[in-house]
């Protein structure tokens, strides 16, 4: 009996080594399909010879499986190949490897696909992605040779291929000029790939942005269990030349789990704390940092809840009270309340002090759109639910997700000292915006 | 316009119009068509037939142009070969431009082109490419060398190639390296003992400079070549760590993960006094940290590894824990290693708080990640033994809340929480007693159960509780009714008086009525026990059990350090050794930890992990789930193996399935099952060959005992987690003897041998029970000797097991005794033939042959030729062994034969050559 069951398995061992002759053994990625919502591949690109696209059959399965689309595992093993996805845009995509690589480098160049497509085309979604195909096509080949990245910074990929415009599509036809690069991009193999030579602007502007996401778990107490921050600085710099910049804090203590764009000198930093850095041509990210002490952690908003079911009487009591707190003067806006009630709601008689509040009956999702708070009328949202006569009590907890924005603050403390520029002689305009928003803000009741 | 207009076309006839647009004189028209046939390839149309006239557009001057035709190409060229041909001349034109774009993506396409007469073509301009003045190309070039191998390995090898590829490691510019490394790496796969990644202290220095300077992603082919090399001592460790890690701070996720794989190896080096040691720990942690605010795909990965990273080397992470919490709306994938990861931090320090933590986890909607909640609490309770209350009253907790599946989880982690400790939580037995009816997962009643079996002297209605179980007995699982029956024996043995009728019942249940041999089997053992020495059965049945180990599932050492040195890759996602990962096994080198300076064994591998070993926390029972699964459970399922990873095809997967099947076949007397991995031609003749082995001896009438192969391991320590065999076969004094050497090589006591063997048609069986002086302590090893006798042509099934059996494992390496009989013949016995134009495979030349009696025990393969390992036992008693050589398309067969009768040799050529050109 069980050696019947073994020679079963011998016999599929010595079947996946006659695939294995006939197959090349890939290192990196292989192929990538594109997956949308309802489950139909819309692109695909292989790098070495064709997968056929059945290899997504187990995708599906995968995703047949998952209760949610996020919850589609990242990485899937199937008998020849393993599929690496990243979701977003409501959009799969997914790589086909053949063998150990690195699942990280394979998300992360993904990540890096998603990227340049919505730099190139605004916006990543399926209808984008066809109306571009040929540019996406040209694109995909320019980032991925033989499975390795070649090119995927974009301001050198937009010297190779020109992202479409309106007017340049119109130029185009007209012309037949194309909009392939002819040339080599001047960044590809400089010190500094990340900066095309001949940069030339008449207005020489640079912003930072300071935004800062608070990820805080309140328990229903209101106590703290987890508070942490993560910061960005993202720039928008438009200088002519070659500039040399440097960035200095005044408390750049707080800055201890940094991650820096590859421009940054890293030993500048270690040694003196200060950014000093050729900065890429556009929009791009500094750094990011993650603050993950508590103390320098505060909460801006606090809530005081309700949430409670009486046994037998089908009903619910709901109350809930927002109030600032630590932050500074600033007022607190956009905020958003939601919250998933429990499934043995029917529905809800609620009045909001302030804003419109809505309950979806079918995904029992509460969504209050608060706005504004002002710290002399603190908003509240009070009222009943109802249950469904003859259900019990729901056992779950329902948590509420708060979102928010603060202007004008970092809520870490951090401040920009100065920033400095050598190597060229015009003056640049310069400007640091700060904002605190909610990362993901949960309150247990 | 947009692209979209491409996929608008009019359904007949499309094809047809799109070729008259491709030849049309327009240019402008002609590109249009090109986008047209690429717009339709990326959604799978196959637009093949165009091949003509698409390469008909590749002579222009027009880039755009020419970059679409070569997609084209790419995607179609191997399909027509002969008209890619076409495209040869303009590619090796294109390959001397003016322009470095141009000469790069000429030579970059012919890469891709999979057609062996293009690759002929592709040589001189690569070579040239090589060269190149322009970095772009030189880059290009040197992947295109990997994508050459692919296709024609000696090819690249002949036209000295690899060589060019070694020296742009020396390359000024930093691009140039990393994608030569990059080259490199890949072309080392398929050569696994080739030295071309050639580590040297002056190599490090150019890899560690080019680092710093080369794009994110050549930092990390150049992290993950650093990785393999080991440095010569603890100064040169440091200073290769001192200038990886700034790359902790990149904002590349995979860069920082590569960065971590190699400081986590060349840690190993550094001695732990050294102040540069903390220092390195403390910068370790927060990068680590800022993988977790990542997209949650990155999350995973880095859970997965971080799961190592905190086995290995606890103290990085061990004020992190808040950073593992749960949120809400994380992807369940994430919640579940969050999960995992909180329980290995969990100690005396932040229990309350993780408990409190998962409490919250348990009234959460998904639930998956419920049950694991509920089961991460019964694990904290066995692994920090101050909580255990703690732990216990919230998992009564948990059940009042009468959540079904909550219920459930929580008594199976009670039972664990009981065996853990003992006579002490027995308080909340009734608790669990009114639950008894809403359990419907069989995981859950069996745990009940044993409970219930188990204290049945201080449960009044404990037999009411169990009859009422058996009301539905044959509906039950086979794990409950196996509980039930032990249960109902314990209950028995404990109030004999009240409860014989119920015995009575179980027994004939499962002995009369049941399909089951596992639980058959079991009712006749406790039934003879019952029924001859109640003492005996009461020794058995109530034995005092091991002690279960306080930390579960954690990864065996060995394997544990081969992962660290794979840290980012799939083996560290799947926590399986990388062997499992690359088909047909080739270019797997295990890769072990550099041992720590200062230590003067670290040279020898072995010495390494006996100290890792010690190092580990201790009662650690290495397991992977299924072992620890068993004891746990001890008599109460027989083991699930978890299901092997579909893709796997290697020798450890082998093995893990061999654990599997080895224990599942205790019960019913069943066969140590040979390796999975071995060549499937091996198990139905094995008997055949091995009975002539046997028999050989009265047959030559070789001098007793004069033939005795030396022990070879049979079962390694790596596979059997931590259990080694070695041993052979020889004859006393007419007797059979498998004589076996016993380690045990894991860190807990192993207890209750017994032994089994494969079924086999010439009856080979034990004599006797294996008599193992229990219980073996750990790196303890015992010499046995086991007599075997030949009792008949098929295995009766008596049971072996009469005692209450928790590990056995017996494997033959049938092999291994081949490979001693062919060394211990003399070599000038050997001789050699070649058997002329025969044109069958192995596979038929092996089925051939066994039509007369000799029989294939074992199949390899190396370097295309099939090597078949037979032998034959001739009517006068002479035998022979031979080894056949098969080689693809070559119909010239090579037989070596080895005989101890030299003189038979020509006849036996003969036969083979009658036999196979028949």
């Amino acid at each position: 009996m069980l050696s019947g069951s073994l020679n079963g398995k011998q016999g599929e061992i010595r079947h996946q080594k006659g695939i294995n002759v006939s197959l090349p053994l890939t290192k990196m990625i292989h192929s990538v399909f594109l997956i949308n919502a309802s489950g139909d591949i819309f692109l695909e690109k292989h790098w070495k010879s064709v997968v056929s696209r059945s290899v997504c059959d187990y995708f599906f399965e995968a995703q047949e499986r998952a209760t949610e689309p996020e919850n589609v595992p990242p990485v899937i093993p199937t008998p020849h190949h393993y599929l690496i996805s990243v979701l977003r845009h409501r959009i799969f995509f997914v790589a086909v490897i053949q063998s150990e690589v690195p699942p990280l480098f394979v998300i992360e160049f993904l990540h890096r696909v998603v990227d340049t497509f919505q730099d190139y085309f605004g916006v990543c979604t399926e209808a984008a992605i066809k109306d571009n195909v040929v540019v996406v096509y040209e694109l995909l080949e320019e980032m991925l040779d033989n499975g390795f990245p070649l090119a995927t910074e974009s301001n050198i990929l937009k010297e190779l291929i020109k992202p479409p415009t309106i007017l340049r599509t119109m130029v185009n036809t007209i012309t037949g000029s194309t909009n392939v690069g002819e040339q080599l991009p001047t960044g590809q193999l400089s010190v500094v790939p990340w900066r095309r030579t001949g940069v030339k602007y008449t207005n020489n502007e640079a912003y930072f942005d300071v935004v800062e996401e608070i990820d805080a778990i309140i328990d229903k107490s209101g106590s703290t269990i987890t508070a942490e921050i993560q910061g960005v600085i993202d720039a928008c710099v438009k200088l002519t030349g070659m500039p040399d910049l440097t960035l200095s804090f005044m408390n750049p203590r707080l800055l201890d789990d940094v991650s820096f764009h590859p421009c940054v000198r890293f030993k500048r930093w270690e040694a003196e704390r200060i950014l000093s850095f050729i900065p890429p041509d556009g929009n791009f990210r500094l750094l990011s940092y993650h603050v993950s002490s508590q103390n320098l952690v505060a909460i801006p908003v606090y809530v005081k809840h309700n949430i409670s079911f009486r046994e037998g009487s089908f009903q619910g009591h709901f109350d809930l009270t927002l109030w600032p707190k630590q932050t500074m003067g600033k007022a607190v806006e956009s905020v958003l309340v939601s919250s998933q009630l429990p499934r043995g709601v029917l529905n809800t008689n609620l009045s909001a002090s302030q804003g419109i509040y809505t309950f979806d009956p079918v995904t029992k999702l509460l969504s209050w759109d608060v706005g504004k708070i002002n710290p002399q009328k603190l908003p509240s949202l009070k009222g009943t639910m109802s249950l469904q006569a003859g259900a019990s009590k729901p056992d779950e907890n329902p948590t509420i997700n708060i979102q928010f924005k603060i202007q004008q603050m970092a809520i870490s403390g951090l401040k920009v000292n100065r920033l400095d520029m050598y190597g060229e002689k015009y003056k640049p305009f310069k400007g640091i915006k700060y904002m605190t928003k909610a990362g993901k803000f949960q309150v247990r009741t | 316009m947009t692209d979209s207009k491409y996929f608008t076309t009019t359904k007949k006839g499309e094809i047809f119009e799109l070729k008259a647009e491709l030849n049309s004189d327009k240019k402008e028209k002609k590109k249009e068509a090109v986008k047209k046939v690429i717009a339709s390839m990326t959604v799978g149309k196959d637009v093949s037939a165009l091949f003509p006239d698409v390469v008909n557009c590749m002579q222009t001057d027009n880039l755009e142009l020419k970059k679409l035709v070569y997609l084209y190409l790419m995607n179609y060229a191997k399909s027509q070969p002969d008209m890619a041909i076409m495209a040869v001349n303009t590619f090796v034109k294109d390959c001397e431009d003016p322009n470095p774009l141009i000469r790069a993506l000429a030579v970059r396409t012919m890469g891709c082109i999979r057609v062996d007469k293009i690759t002929e073509y592709l040589c001189e301009p690569l070579r040239k490419c090589l060269k190149d003045e322009d970095p772009y190309v030189r880059k290009t070039a040197a992947v295109c060398v990997a994508k050459l191998h692919d296709i024609n390995a000696q090819l690249v090898e002949d036209q000295g190639f690899l060589d060019t590829l070694k020296d742009l490691i020396s390359d000024s510019n930093p691009m140039v390296v990393a994608n030569a490394v990059a080259a490199l790496s890949e072309i080392a796969e398929s050569h696994p003992n080739s030295n071309l990644m050639d580590l040297n202290p002056q190599t490090m220095n150019k890899l560690l400079t080019a680092l710093n300077e080369c794009t994110e992603w050549g930092q990390i082919f150049i992290l993950d070549c650093l990785a393999n090399y080991t440095p010569r001592d603890d100064r040169e460790s440091q200073s290769i760590c001192e200038r990886v890690t700034p790359r902790l701070s990149h904002a590349n996720s995979a860069v920082v993960l590569s960065a971590v794989k190699v400081l986590m190896k060349f840690m190993e080096m550094l001695p732990k006094d050294l102040d540069y040691y903390g220092t390195l720990l403390k910068k370790l942690a927060p990068p680590l940290v800022t993988l977790l605010s990542a997209e949650p795909e990155l999350q995973y990965v880095a859970l997965r590894n971080i799961n190592l990273i905190v086995q290995r080397r606890p103290e990085i992470l061990k004020h992190e824990m808040k950073v593992f919490y749960v949120k809400y709306n994380d992807p369940i994938y994430v919640k579940l290693e969050k999960l995992d990861i909180m329980i290995r931090l969990a100690s005396q320090a932040n229990i309350a708080q993780v408990l409190a933590e998962l409490k919250e986890y348990a009234t959460e909607v998904d639930v998956d990640f419920v049950r694991k909640a509920v089961r991460a609490i019964g694990r904290c309770a066995i692994k920090v033994e101050q909580s255990a209350e703690r732990c216990v009253s919230t998992l009564l907790d948990l059940i009042q809340t009468k959540v079904n599946y909550v219920v459930q989880e929580a008594i199976v982690v009670i039972k664990d929480i009981f065996r853990k400790y003992p006579n002490k939580y027995e308080s909340v037995i009734a608790t669990l007693c009114e639950n008894l009816d809403s359990l419907d997962e069989p995981e859950a009643r069996a745990a009940m159960i044993w409970i219930v079996g188990e204290y049945a002297e201080r449960i009044d209605n404990a037999d009411e509780l169990l009859e009422s179980f058996l009301e539905g007995f044959h509906d039950e699982s086979t794990q409950v009714q196996l509980q039930l029956l032990t249960a109902i024996v314990k209950l028995f043995l404990k109030k004999p008086t009240e409860t014989q009728e119920l015995v009575q019942q179980v027994l004939s249940l499962a002995t009369q009525d049941s399909d089951n041999p596992d639980l058959r089997d079991r009712g006749y053992i406790y039934w003879r026990l019952l029924s001859t020495d109640p003492v005996a059965a009461k020794e058995v049945v109530l034995a005092e059990k091991p002690l279960i180990s306080e930390e579960t599932d954690l990864i065996e050492p060995t394997l544990l350090e081969e992962l660290i040195c794979h840290i980012g890759t799939l083996a560290s996602v799947y926590h399986k050794p990388p062997s499992a990962f690359v088909e047909g096994n080739h270019g797997v080198q295990h890769k072990g930890l550099p041992g720590s300076a200062g230590s003067a064994e670290s040279e020898s591998p072995d010495a390494v992990s006996a100290g890792a070993a010690t190092e580990a926390p201790a009662a650690v029972i290495p397991s992977q789930g299924d072992l620890l699964g068993d004891l746990l459970n001890l008599d109460l399922t027989p083991p699930a193996t978890t299901g092997p990873l579909p893709h796997s095809g290697g020798m450890q997967m082998g093995a893990m399935d061999l654990l599997g099947g080895g224990l599942d076949s205790l019960m019913g007397a069943g066969f140590g099952a040979p390796p999975a991995a071995m060549p499937p031609a091996f198990s139905a003749p094995v008997s055949g060959s091995l009975y002539d082995l046997f028999d050989l001896d009265n047959g030559v009438g070789m001098p007793l005992g004069s033939f005795c192969p030396p022990k070879t391991v049979w079962l390694p320590a790596m596979k059997a987690k931590g259990l080694e065999i070695s041993g052979t076969f020889v004859r006393h004094a007419g007797v059979i003897q498998m004589e076996m050497t016993i380690t045990n090589k894991a860190m807990s006591v192993m207890t209750g041998f017994a032994i089994q063997f494969n079924r086999n048609s010439f009856g080979l069986a034990p004599a006797g029970p294996i008599q193992v002086p229990s219980p073996l302590s750990p790196n303890q090893n015992i010499e046995v000797s086991l007599p075997l006798n030949t009792v008949g042509p098929v295995m009766k099934m008596e049971p072996l097991n009469n005692l209450q059996v928790k590990k056995t494992l017996v494997v033959f390496l049938f092999r291994q005794v081949f490979l001693a009989t062919w060394k211990d013949i003399p070599n000038e016995n050997e001789s050699q033939f070649q058997i002329k134009d025969c044109h069958l495979n192995s596979d038929a030349a092996s089925n051939k042959l066994q039509s007369i009696n000799i029989f294939t025990i074992a199949e390899r393969t190396v370097d295309g030729q099939d090597m078949l390992y037979q032998s034959m036992k001739l009517t006068n008693g002479i035998w022979a062994l031979a080894e056949l050589k098969v080689q693809a398309g070559n119909p010239n067969y090579t037989v070596s034969l080895k005989c101890r009768a030299p003189e038979v040799s020509q006849c036996v050529f003969q036969s083979y050559e009658a036999v196979l050109k028949n």
